[in-house]
């Protein structure tokens, strides 16, 4: 069982690795860097001058390789979904795809000066928080927990790059669960 | 709320439904989605809902009348109505609430604001419901509600506690380690007529000789080096009330000669003064020793054990009381369900088979420690034998069969326990139609227990 990460166009290459570390090591599952997919030009809304994140989850879904635990988009255009005003990461609550956006983790958008270390840490919070979605875990009242819910980056910063004990069980029932069910092989076909 | 607080969506714009759908679902809410105001009234007739987000431009029924009909006496749901806006029709949502809305809400919406209204009314609504639920419990609270058992062995115990309980006597409460005896001692407490002063409980065994006396009998400001402050010891804390010394079979000869004087004579010093304190103190101690042996041995004094041994209540191991398993399992099940704020499970026949094979060398403790444990580890509607730490199965992948037909076999076996072997529940859970499923449970001869 793998993840995988996919850059939705440019995206640099020390976030990417930054992400797969931080799920290696909280998820305990084997992460891989995919080439990069389309920019979602696809998904944009003149409107409102941003990008539909669940047009994106679609997209990305159609191009989860078939022996995958689950895909993580990673994008830096500012997503949304029609009933909101913005979103930091959308999944599929114990499905396969889900996305994170860039754009509203950077320091510089919230008024804060640049500081890459800073964005880098929201990023892989943000990302293991969609992981974990992906292995069916809902949100958790824990403020330290990485599956507590962020709605402003303050939420994003006062949480800890990891899943509390009872979360932690959950994701590892999960992934045992996955790999009894034998739905998602465990060796990837060639 | 020990259910998932439900939510319904009532929009006519399928994005609109459908985004909120996913993102209310990563919240670990239930979401009902509704395209116009007669569904949303169906729906609120079938099922009893928490929230509705309820849209106020609808073609046919609009939200406002929409929201009319579900306040009326027809509908009558308690859920709490947020009404959801677009600018402009900012005057209709006023109008809303006075019509009885909690609150509207302007899309799209601020992530932040809708997500801290939806919380406001869950958590208002956890509050209604805990408040009922503890009312209730009040009520149906009987004499000693946390000691669980029907096996004769509890019955003439709980005879006894009635019987102490409204007298002054010092009782000995002696029986294996985890089997709660601090319970019965909390129970004789609280249907005796001190049950309205202070039950101080010392853990004689954990503490070293000099720091268990001063804990006793406290002390007075320069009675040794470090003592700054009087402090008043267990013995006045206790006063009027019940004092329980717990592992009192581990206390030195020493601290066994200070007690039985404040025993004989009610009265003590504090460590450092002179001037006597009268208290009026029940005690009740507790041990898991052979008391008996210890005075052969000469660790034990023969008067205080008399002291002490005025009545004796001897707690039976878990082992001897299998019968209470059952009971005990159902009773922890509703008390850590509780606290972890799941809905309660049931026990599965194996793993309860399981249980009351078991020896239970911890007793009520180690059971109780398992329950828990099975909860947090556990996510079905069943306790499950791989929940229970001597019940795992297929622990890690090295241990699992290699072969696909035992592991299907496993998973069918395992499925058709957790729905109690209903085989239309697990066809429909196995995603196969119910004829396969006896197919495949004929071919791998899987019978239900007992056939």
């Amino acid at each position: 069982m793998k993840l995988y990460i996919a850059p939705l166009g440019t995206v640099d290459e020390r976030v990417l690795a930054r992400i797969c570390e931080v799920i290696e090591e909280q998820v305990g599952v084997e992460c891989a860097t995919m080439s990069p997919l389309e920019n979602p030009r696809y998904a944009y809304d003149e409107r409102r001058c941003q990008y539909d994140c669940k047009a994106v989850l679609e997209r990305i879904k159609k191009k989860c390789p078939e022996d995958a635990l689950g895909i993580l988009g990673v994008t830096h255009v500012d997503l949304f979904l029609p009933v909101l005003k913005y979103v930091f990461g959308m999944s599929e609550v114990g499905g396969k795809c889900a996305a994170i956006s860039l754009y509203r983790l950077r320091p510089e958008f919230n008024e804060e000066s640049q500081d890459e270390e800073k964005l880098f840490k929201r990023v892989e919070k943000t990302a293991l928080h969609e992981i974990g979605h992906i292995l069916g875990v809902t949100h958790c009242r824990d403020p330290r927990c990485v599956m507590r819910a962020s709605t402003t980056v303050e939420h994003t910063d006062a949480k800890e790059p990891r899943f509390c004990p009872s979360c932690k069980e959950l994701v590892r029932w999960e992934l045992r669960l996955r790999s009894l069910e034998g739905k998602r092989p465990s060796v990837p076909k060639k | 709320m020990s259910r998932k607080a439900r939510i319904l969506v009532v929009d006519d714009e399928a994005p609109m439904r459908e985004s909120l759908k996913d993102w209310l679902t990563e919240d670990g809410y239930e979401v009902g989605l509704a395209a116009s105001g007669q569904e949303a009234i169906a729906m609120a007739r079938e099922k009893e809902w928490d929230v509705i987000l309820l849209d106020l431009k609808m073609p046919g029924m609009d939200g406002i009348e929409t929201l009319r009909r579900l306040k009326s006496e027809e509908v009558g749901t308690d859920a709490q109505i947020l009404m959801m806006t677009a600018y402009g029709t900012i005057d209709t949502a006023v109008q809303a609430m006075k019509e009885g809305a909690f609150d509207y809400l302007l899309k799209p919406f601020d992530p932040d604001q809708v997500e801290m209204e939806i919380r406001k009314i869950v958590s208002h609504r956890e509050l209604v419901l805990e408040n009922i639920l503890l009312r209730q419990k009040l009520e149906e609270r009987g004499e000693f509600e946390e000691i669980v058992g029907k096996s004769e062995a509890m019955q003439r115990i709980f005879d006894l506690i009635r019987k102490v309980a409204p007298t002054d006597s010092t009782v000995l409460i002696t029986g294996e380690s985890g089997t709660g005896k601090e319970l019965i001692a909390r129970a004789i407490h609280g249907n005796s007529p001190r049950c309205y002063r202070p039950f101080i409980a010392v853990s004689c065994g954990a503490l070293p000789d000099s720091i268990l006396e001063s804990e006793l009998f406290g002390y007075e400001k320069g009675a040794f080096t470090g003592a700054d402050r009087t402090k008043r010891g267990r013995f006045e804390l206790a006063h009027q009330g019940t004092l329980f010394l717990d592992e009192v079979g581990d206390i030195s000869l020493k601290t066994q000669i200070d007690l039985l004087r404040v025993l004989q004579e009610r009265e003590f010093c504090r460590l450092g003064g002179h001037e006597p304190i009268k208290v009026d103190v029940r005690v009740i101690a507790a041990t898991n020793r052979d008391l008996k042996k210890a005075i052969q041995e000469n660790r034990f004094r023969e008067d205080l054990y008399y002291r002490l041994n005025v009545i004796s209540i001897h707690v039976p191991p878990l082992r001897e009381r299998k019968e209470d398993i059952p009971l005990l399992v159902d009773a922890f099940i509703k008390k850590h369900s509780l606290a972890l704020n799941r809905e309660p499970v049931k026990i599965s026949p194996s793993a309860l088979k399981l249980l009351m094979e078991y020896d239970w060398p911890g007793n009520v403790r180690e059971l109780e420690n398992v329950i828990e444990r099975a909860l947090v580890i556990g996510r079905g509607k069943q306790i499950l034998p791989e929940d229970l730490p001597f019940g795992q199965k297929e622990t890690s992948p090295r241990e699992q069969p290699k072969a696909l037909r035992e592991v299907e076999r496993l998973h069918i076996v395992r499925i058709l326990e957790e729905t109690g072997w209903n085989v239309k529940q697990a066809a429909q859970l196995l995603e196969i139609d119910r004829q396969t499923l006896y197919n495949k449970m004929k071919r791998y001869n899987i019978k239900p227990p007992g056939r």
